[in-house]
């Protein structure tokens, strides 16, 4: 399968058309990790933004997984945002296939993508929400 | 006339290299002084790989400059000469500076392949040409490559294959069109209107060829172009030029973004029906010639079948930092296909493995990587007397950092008050590995394209980055940045 047809069933890229999907696809490279290597490294600059297109992926601190990533999930866009090294680790856990979209890349396609940033901006909405709920 | 022995007979080796082109003889050469028992093999008549044929229009876009403020044939002149292979001995070094006619400071394809010609015969570069890889097949933990020669049992492979096989699309109507290696004489174009789907280097570089003779010629494919990149990028050197029309009004060159719907016949010209990508709506054209400018891909063979895993349509091997298949253990690639490993590509900034300049440190890198996990060879340490001036030096001058910008680092260990140098590594390995207390000097990229060069350092596990100050002519040897490094290593 492609990477645009990858992307086509992704719920981050629901509102695209096929071939705003295809230029997205095009202007970007995928990058494939063996399990355990370790693909966004905390407190270093100048990560990027990954998609995941196939694999799993977990979110680590200190060694210690703390969350797990899956198809679709994406991740690094706090540090491409802000600029601030990530605050945590990101390794591979199974073979991981990711698109990969550079910092300035992807505040660009933000702003040329507005239904792109509103699914984005959701999913982060649910995601702080998810950490500020009152747990019992 | 007695036949002359042919080299590397089938057999047991600790390595089998395939293919004879740059990345095969520096890898073979690499190997060699590092005394591993190696074959190298490849299918054609004498070396040189893809430089044989490629670049079609003849000029390479990755320069070699005869002359340089540094000494031809030194560590810091190969970052002058971007085009030839490494080497120990005098007589082997710098070789293809010598060969140029100096009509450009980028040399020929014919200069580039008598440059690697020259290599293999004053280094005295074997291989056992005439020799095709068939088939290869997995047994207990080595491999075993089935040749027209013969079977060749190795508990390492690396294939140097190049990128060079014809890639087509899948676009409807698409093998209507020529693919760039089959675009012939430029004045075959005369007068016709022409139509290149793609806009990378075959596309440009295709496209900056016909230029004189085309009545029209339009560029497309969905990404767009990125000028700020293009201008940083090793291609504009020599075929920007039908995108700088372009940008003046297009003079009958266009460069559009587009996804191409079809290309059908209507009588004996093509129709290409396409959409916009950057911009809505439909475009169509009734062109002579349809050139598939849409890239290469490495020849795998039945490699896919074994369960190695690509990148980019199944056109590059997926690989870990070391250039090893991220799916198959023991299968290594280098050459062209090392681009398979992107690094931890800081900022977006990718390798230089794509051309020899980058491949040619990895082939190196690679060599002795493999020696330390077959033979647990140990290279030699030297230790290193001043570890503020070695990394500042480094930063400054290491060909190496230079070229494989954030890929590459040199490593020097800390113990006990002294330091030794750990040599060239992927940086990657160095971020992510345990190991002693240690200080990496990496050349980084920022977003704006300006030169940063970085030290990281290790103790106690942990990984501190420190970006040193940029300097207008790139030298880090200066009393401030001396005084900034002592900081960071006391």
């Amino acid at each position: 399968m492609s990477i645009a047809e990858t992307l086509e069933q992704l719920a981050l890229f629901a509102d695209l058309s096929p071939s705003q999907l295809e230029a997205i696809a095009h202007s970007h490279e995928e990058d494939v990790f063996a399990a355990g290597e370790r693909v966004l490294r905390r407190g270093l600059s100048g990560g990027n933004f990954y998609v995941i297109l196939e694999g799993e992926a977990a979110v680590e601190l200190d060694g210690e997984a703390r969350h797990k990533l899956m198809r679709g999930d994406y991740f690094g866009e706090i540090s491409a945002l802000t600029g601030d090294p990530p605050t945590a680790d990101v390794v591979a856990v199974t073979m991981l296939r990711c698109l990969v979209i550079p910092a300035p890349q992807l505040e660009q396609l933000l702003l040329d993508r507005p239904a792109l940033m509103m699914r984005m901006l959701r999913m982060e909405a649910r995601r702080l929400r998810a950490t500020l709920e009152w747990q019992p | 006339m007695a036949a002359v022995e042919r080299p590397f007979p089938p057999g047991d080796y600790d390595v089998v290299v395939v293919g004879s082109g740059p990345g095969g003889l520096q890898t073979s050469y690499c190997l060699r002084r590092l005394g591993i028992r190696h074959a190298l093999l490849s299918r054609d008549e004498r070396p040189g790989g893809m430089f044989q044929r490629f670049p079609i229009f003849q000029r390479l876009i990755t320069w070699t400059k005869p002359d340089a403020p540094v000494e031809r044939g030194s560590r810091e002149y190969e970052w002058y000469d971007h085009n030839s292979l490494l080497a120990e001995e005098p007589e082997a070094k710098a070789l293809v500076p010598a060969l140029m006619d100096r009509a450009f400071d980028l040399p020929s394809r014919a200069e580039m392949e008598a440059g690697l010609c020259a290599f293999a015969d004053r280094a005295g570069v074997e291989a056992r040409f005439g020799c095709t890889w068939e088939s290869t097949r997995q047994e207990g933990d080595g491999l075993v490559l089935a040749t027209s020669d013969g079977e060749y049992r190795c508990r390492a492979a690396v294939f140097a294959l190049g990128v060079t096989e014809p890639w087509r699309a899948e676009v409807p109507g698409l093998e209507h069109a020529a693919h760039y290696v089959d675009t012939r004489d430029p004045a075959r174009y005369e007068g016709r209107d022409v139509f290149v789907v793609g806009k990378r280097n075959s596309g440009f570089e295709v496209a900056q060829g016909i230029l004189p003779w085309a009545r029209s010629i339009v560029l497309g494919s969905p990404r767009p172009v990125q000028t700020d990149a293009l201008a940083l990028s090793a291609l504009r050197v020599r075929y920007l030029h039908p995108y700088d029309e372009y940008a003046r009004g297009g003079p009958g060159t266009y460069v559009i973004d587009v996804t191409i719907e079809r290309i059908e016949p209507v009588g004996d010209r093509l129709r290409v029906v396409t959409h916009g990508t950057t911009w809505d709506g439909t475009l169509e054209f009734e062109v002579d010639d349809v050139i598939a400018a849409t890239g290469f891909q490495t020849p795998l063979q039945d490699l896919p079948q074994l369960g190695l895993v690509t990148v980019a349509d199944g056109r590059i091997p997926a690989l870990t930092p070391y250039w090893e298949s991220v799916s198959l253990p023991g299968v290594f690639f280098a050459g062209n296909a090392s681009q398979g490993a992107r690094g931890i590509g800081k900022r977006g900034a990718g390798a230089s493995s794509s051309s020899v300049n980058g491949f040619r440190y990895n082939a190196r890198v690679l060599a002795r990587h493999l020696a330390e996990r077959l033979n647990s060879h140990e290279p030699p340490r030297e230790p290193v007397a001043d570890v503020v001036e070695f990394l500042l030096q480094e930063l400054t001058s290491a060909p190496e950092l230079w070229v494989q910008k954030g890929y590459l680092c040199r490593v020097v260990s800390a113990a006990d008050g002294s330091h030794v140098d750990e040599g060239v590594v992927p940086l990657s390995t160095f971020l992510d590995s345990p190991g002693p207390d240690a200080y990496a000097a990496s050349v980084e990229v920022d977003e704006t394209g300006t030169i940063i060069p970085t030290l990281y350092v290790r103790r106690g596990g942990g990984v501190r980055e420190h970006q040193l100050e940029p300097h207008p002519l790139h030298r880090y040897d200066g009393d401030s940045y001396r005084k900034h490094v002592t900081g960071i290593v006391s």
